[in-house]
């Protein structure tokens, strides 16, 4: 009986010693850390894509949400398996340092300028953003910035280099927050800011602010996914990254993007050309 | 990390040295506008504590678990209801208070208040009796006994102040909701280091980080030295 007992034991031991053994592996191949921007996730976007990938491949993908700079941030300190970001110069510079690998551009949207539905500074007839951020920074009027190094921010610090604007006139507002957070505080306060389009059809409906200015190359918006270099940290989740990059560049991932609808509006354009 | 702790801690303390205009900006919001709320609330959370404790009325046992709930609302929720009222649509709308340093002074009066009452009138409660009695028997008038009271009572009603105070300096969810971290106006200290901390910028926060500490080392200090002469009385 006895005996019989401390069998049990050890065999119930032995099943749950093993089961934890098999869980370990399996869970970290199964989970891929994504760093992106809170755009596509603001947007509606990866909820919508992400699931179809995770069944198809049986892996299941975290989304840390945070501004550009950051996401960058965690791949270089190897805190995540992937990212995926929109910010050229500064993905760039994350390539040449040896952090990430394999940039592919996926898709784009645009920036819009949003502002007051009266537009009080008068840049609906602007011919460039350039034009439409100078005309800003005369009025006076509030212009609400991120100020949180987001690929947004970086952008649109670009464009006051290019128009010779420095962004210290009396309307600028930095308020260091997400880009929906930032599209209700402009809300509240009736000032113009620069927005990706996505979340802003996504914050429509709460907003009285309208498109004052869009169009033009300069409010292009690409999005790239980089794999973090193995080199650096080995013992990340490298295939499980590489799967998505895979999946996100493949027909069904690209044509999902595309088919991908907030208010009836195509919010994201598949880019990636062989 | 790539940075290493030092090289992080040098640039912190580098920041506060070198009298980094955007740290000491933002130390001056954190402290002006968690004074001005301090200082508003002071004297109306304490007579309310005060009268709590001493006189009887209906429905005090009712008031009294109000304000001792009060104190456990998490800040998010506080900042939401003040959020709501000062929306653009909302009920104070008109008076344009949001993302101001005066929208977040009323969000910090709301938490730190019943922290005050809550803490004054368990100090009250605790008092002799006598000692009331007495002063108003040998002729004192109503203030000077309340003076007399408040003055045996200096230790636990310092200890009120100064909890309800570190509260307001360093909540998050409050100041973010409703000042909305707007640099050189509204940025405190813990909103700024929540900033800083999603730009993975470390060293201001950590220079911030450590002048939160380095105060909060002070205030604990003082206050136990205070507590150090507060021996029991024999006569």
């Amino acid at each position: 009986m006895l005996n019989v007992k401390s069998q049990m034991k050890t065999f119930v031991g032995l099943v749950v010693a093993a089961s934890m053994f098999a869980a370990l592996p399996a869970q970290s191949a199964e989970v891929i850390k994504l760093a992106t921007t809170t755009s596509t996730e603001n947007s509606g976007l990866l909820k919508e894509i992400l699931p179809k990938f995770e069944s198809a491949s049986g892996y299941k993908v975290e989304v840390i949400a945070t501004g550009t700079g950051k996401a960058l941030k965690l791949g270089e300190q190897g805190d995540v398996d992937v990212v995926m970001t929109h910010a050229p110069s500064a993905e760039a510079k994350f390539v040449e340092a040896g952090f990430g690998v394999e940039p592919r551009g996926i898709m784009e949207n645009d920036f819009v300028v949003l502002g007051p539905k009266n537009d009080p500074a008068k840049i609906r007839d602007s011919k460039t953003a350039e034009e439409a951020f100078a005309k800003i920074s005369e009025s006076g009027v509030t212009f609400l910035s991120r100020g949180d190094n987001s690929g947004t921010h970086i952008k649109e610090l670009e464009v006051w280099k290019a128009a010779n604007v420095t962004p210290d006139f009396k309307g600028y507002t930095s308020v260091g927050q997400g880009m929906g957070k930032t599209l209700l505080m402009a809300n509240e306060l009736q000032g113009y800011t620069l927005s990706d389009r996505g979340t802003f059809v996504a914050y429509k409906t709460k907003l009285d602010l309208s498109v004052d200015f869009d169009g033009g190359k300069t409010l292009a918006n690409p999005y790239q996914i980089i794999l973090i270099n193995p080199a650096k940290y080995p013992d990340l989740n490298h295939k499980g990254a590489k799967a998505l990059s895979d999946w996100l560049i493949s027909k069904e991932g690209q044509s999902l993007i595309n088919n991908f609808k907030v208010e009836g509006e195509q919010l994201f354009k598949a880019t990636y050309s062989e | 990390m790539n940075e290493g702790w030092l090289a992080l801690l040098q640039q912190a303390l580098g920041l506060l040295f070198s009298l980094d205009p955007d740290v000491w900006s933002i130390i001056y919001v954190s402290f002006s506008v968690s004074f001005a709320a301090l200082l508003i609330t002071l004297v109306p959370s304490m007579v309310l504590g005060f009268v709590l404790a001493f006189a009887p009325f209906r429905g005090k046992w009712l008031v009294t678990n109000l304000v001792q709930t009060l104190q456990s609302i998490p800040t998010v929720v506080i900042g939401l209801l003040v959020y709501l009222l000062l929306t653009r649509n909302g009920p104070l709308g008109d008076l344009k208070w949001l993302f101001t340093q005066e929208g977040m002074i009323l969000g910090q009066m709301m938490i730190c208040a019943p922290v005050m009452v809550a803490m004054s009138q368990a100090a009250f409660t605790s008092v002799d009796r006598r000692a009331w009695e007495t002063s108003r028997t040998l002729g004192a008038s109503w203030i000077m006994a309340v003076w007399t009271v408040c003055r045996e009572l200096r230790m636990p009603l310092l200890l009120a102040i100064v909890a309800a105070f570190s509260r307001i300096l360093t909540e998050v969810g409050c100041s973010m909701m409703v000042g909305g971290n707007i640099l050189n106006v509204t940025r405190n200290i813990p909103t700024a280091i929540a900033l800083e901390t999603s730009k993975g910028d470390f060293a201001q926060a950590i220079a911030l980080g450590l002048v939160l500490l380095i105060l909060a080392l002070i205030l604990n200090f003082a206050l136990g030295s205070l507590r150090g002469k507060a021996t029991p009385r024999s006569h």
